[in-house]
């Protein structure tokens, strides 16, 4: 059975179940505590779990992530919780040089079981350095895992598989996402959402739509749109996780379908769109009869004008026109 | 350095031993760079033996240790075989981080030394962190964080220094002061070299040791990890040291003057050390001899076994790049 609740309460619910299932976890993060976390995600856990498993950080997020890597290797299980994606920056050096990398350059000897969650997306004019969608940064390290889900019921269940992993997770939320509701299983559930394989959000067979984050959903809409409005059947898949990918199930979706549009809300440049359209190209290239088309944030930094903010990353009208292209030749 | 009794003469006897071969190894190690048969950088700890050795001797088996990119040592002092040290500078698959990491990233998890780290002040936030896990988990380890004074002006010292204090907890920070990063000297540096004021200022207490005597060393080092274990708070020690190289293998040493190294030079914590134990009574000069004679017989060996060790299969490339 299950409950229709909201991505920022599930969330909550994972972290919640995980601190209660296992003493070695804990969570760091600006005002997550006595704040309740920037978007509410952690409201409610310091009073249930003390000062001691909820700790309330200074603005020093390379640090903190540095003490989560440490953490790790000494035993325990840390979330830490960047405030925007924006600010891992700050932690690029202990996520890439030191998260990702210790267990392979010591030679397998040390673990980093350590979760960095960051949400991230436009939308609700912040301007330009608090509106980026950088999946593409994390998925081009190897050492890292990295989830991007875009549903209450994935945003619970690999939060849980995050927390229960003994690697390194880049764990990407969407800020738009937050709010949204739906479907989560009951609690009397233990919801684990196994990495590395791709929801198939709605069926189809005349073109494959693979959408990141957030985009899963504006592809979902476009999808309909595609339907009701030119006869289109689309398929849209979720790949939830970036690493590691669930390729296979977006290629047997492409050698169905022969065509193949990406959407992402990351810059086109060097992105994950851009990423799997050569893996779609180089795998699959005898069943496409068109090229992979790529639906991304524009390539500027995101603006804070309204009227600018919302052309800068996609909406599902762009999404149809990208798939209407890949039948331009019928 | 007289001001210290001599510990018994086990003992002494045991960190002169582990002194030498720390310095066999750096120079074995240095001649084979030369010889192009190791390759990236090499950092060598010639010249801080006794600050390895008394720091690393004032450990618990149980407590963590934490370095840099000079990491031989610290592996060697800590009990790590030569041999898989050796093999590691040589890329092979016997090294202790089975060729991955090569000089800089020496670790040997089991005895809890917990790793060298090739970027400039990265390892403090980790160094806090495996305390801020030995205090949730209700253990009395302490972390031992060795860093340069290079390091003490990247943020991470800040940083660190700041939360180590604000959630009290048991890591012993360890400053060696050489006052030559590469090109380097503090004054060109720092508006504030007084490290133990910067930690102060940060609510990080602070003490100083001669790094060149192994004694002080050990003494202030154990001060401060009892003082880090009993009273669950982060100390400051700096450690005042001198590399007799450069900063690797690479530079060439060139802004110190000839006088300051030979005044340096008679400083010699190997020399020093060495002879206070002869004239002490402590051991005899053929035991000195003897001793040396071991360092460089170890040496060899740990030599001959990394050459023969071979060298890891292309095959085994993306070996451990995930847990599972």
């Amino acid at each position: 059975m299950s409950r229709t609740i909201r991505y920022r309460e599930a969330l909550n619910e994972a972290l919640r179940e995980e601190l209660r299932r296992d003493e070695t976890v804990l969570l760091m993060g600006q005002d997550i505590g006595l704040f309740d976390g920037a978007f509410g995600v952690t409201e409610g856990l310091l009073s249930e779990f003390g000062e001691r498993r909820v700790r309330d950080t200074p603005i020093s997020e390379n640090t903190t992530v540095g003490m989560g890597v440490g953490a790790a290797m000494a035993g325990l299980r840390p979330v830490v919780e960047m405030m925007t994606i924006n600010f891992s920056l700050l932690a690029m050096d202990q996520i890439v040089n030191h998260a990702a990398q210790i267990h392979y350059m010591f030679g397998g000897q040390a673990r980093v079981p350590l979760v960095i969650r960051m949400p991230q997306g436009a939308g609700h004019q912040l301007g330009p350095t608090h509106s980026h969608s950088w999946e593409a940064f994390f998925v081009h390290v190897p050492g890292l895992l990295v989830a991007a889900p875009s549903t209450p019921a994935d945003a619970k269940g690999l939060l849980k598989a995050a927390i229960r992993s003994d690697d390194p997770v880049v764990f990407i939320e969407h800020e738009h996402l937050y709010g949204q509701r739906g479907e989560v299983p009951d609690l009397d559930v233990d919801h684990v959402v196994a990495f590395g394989r791709a929801a198939i959000r709605r069926e189809g067979t005349d073109v494959t739509l693979v959408g990141i984050s957030r985009q899963a959903m504006t592809a979902w809409r476009a999808a309909d749109l595609l339907h009701a409005e030119h006869g289109i059947s689309a398929e849209v898949i979720d790949p939830r996780t970036l690493r590691p990918l669930d390729l296979e199930t977006i290629l047997a979706s492409v050698r169905k379908t022969n065509r193949c549009v990406i959407v992402e809300e990351g810059w086109p440049r060097g992105g994950v769109a851009a990423d799997l359209a050569v893996q779609i190209t180089e795998q699959a290239f005898d069943w496409l009869d068109a090229p992979v088309g790529r639906v991304t944030g524009a390539d500027v930094p995101t603006p804070y004008a309204k009227s600018l903010e919302q052309v800068a990353f996609p909406h599902e009208h762009d999404v149809v026109t990208a798939a209407l292209a890949t039948f331009r030749d019928i | 350095m007289a001001d210290h009794p001599l510990p018994d003469a086990g003992v002494a006897k045991e960190w002169l031993r582990a002194m030498l071969l720390i310095r066999r190894f750096e120079e074995r190690a240095g001649d084979l760079y030369a010889k192009g048969a190791i390759g990236g950088f090499l950092h060598q700890s010639i010249g801080e033996e006794a600050v390895i050795v008394g720091t690393v001797r004032a450990l618990r088996d149980t407590d963590f240790l934490v370095s840099t990119y000079r990491s031989h040592g610290h592996a060697l002092a800590r009990g790590t075989s030569p041999d898989h040290v050796m093999a590691e500078l040589l890329g092979r698959v016997d090294g202790v981080s089975r060729g991955r990491g090569g000089s800089m990233h020496m670790a040997d998890v089991s005895r809890r030394f917990m790793g060298g780290f090739g970027i400039v002040g990265g390892n403090l936030p980790i160094a806090a962190g495996i305390a801020l896990a030995s205090d949730q988990l209700g253990r009395d380890d302490v972390t031992l964080c060795q860093f340069g004074d290079g390091a003490s002006n990247q943020g991470t010292f800040s940083e660190t220094l700041n939360l180590a204090a604000l959630w009290k907890l048991p890591v012993v920070f360890l400053v060696t002061n050489n006052r030559s990063g590469p090109g380097a000297t503090p004054a060109r540096h720092s508006a504030v070299e007084d490290l133990l004021r910067r930690a102060e200022g940060f609510g990080v207490a602070g003490l100083r040791c001669d790094g060149m005597d192994v004694i002080d060393a050990y003494n202030v080092v154990g001060d401060a990890l009892r003082l880090a274990r009993e009273e669950r708070r982060p100390i400051l020690v700096e450690a005042a040291t001198q590399r007799f190289r450069g900063h690797s293998a690479a530079d060439p040493d060139a802004q110190r003057s000839d006088g300051e190294r030979e005044e340096w030079r008679r400083r010699d914590p190997l020399l020093t050390f060495a002879r206070r134990l002869v004239a002490e009574g402590a051991i005899t000069q053929e035991a000195r001899g003897a001793l040396q004679a071991e360092a460089a017989a170890r040496v060899d060996a740990a030599v001959a076994f990394a050459e023969a060790s071979p060298e890891p299969r292309p095959e085994s490339l993306h070996d451990d790049v995930h847990v599972a």
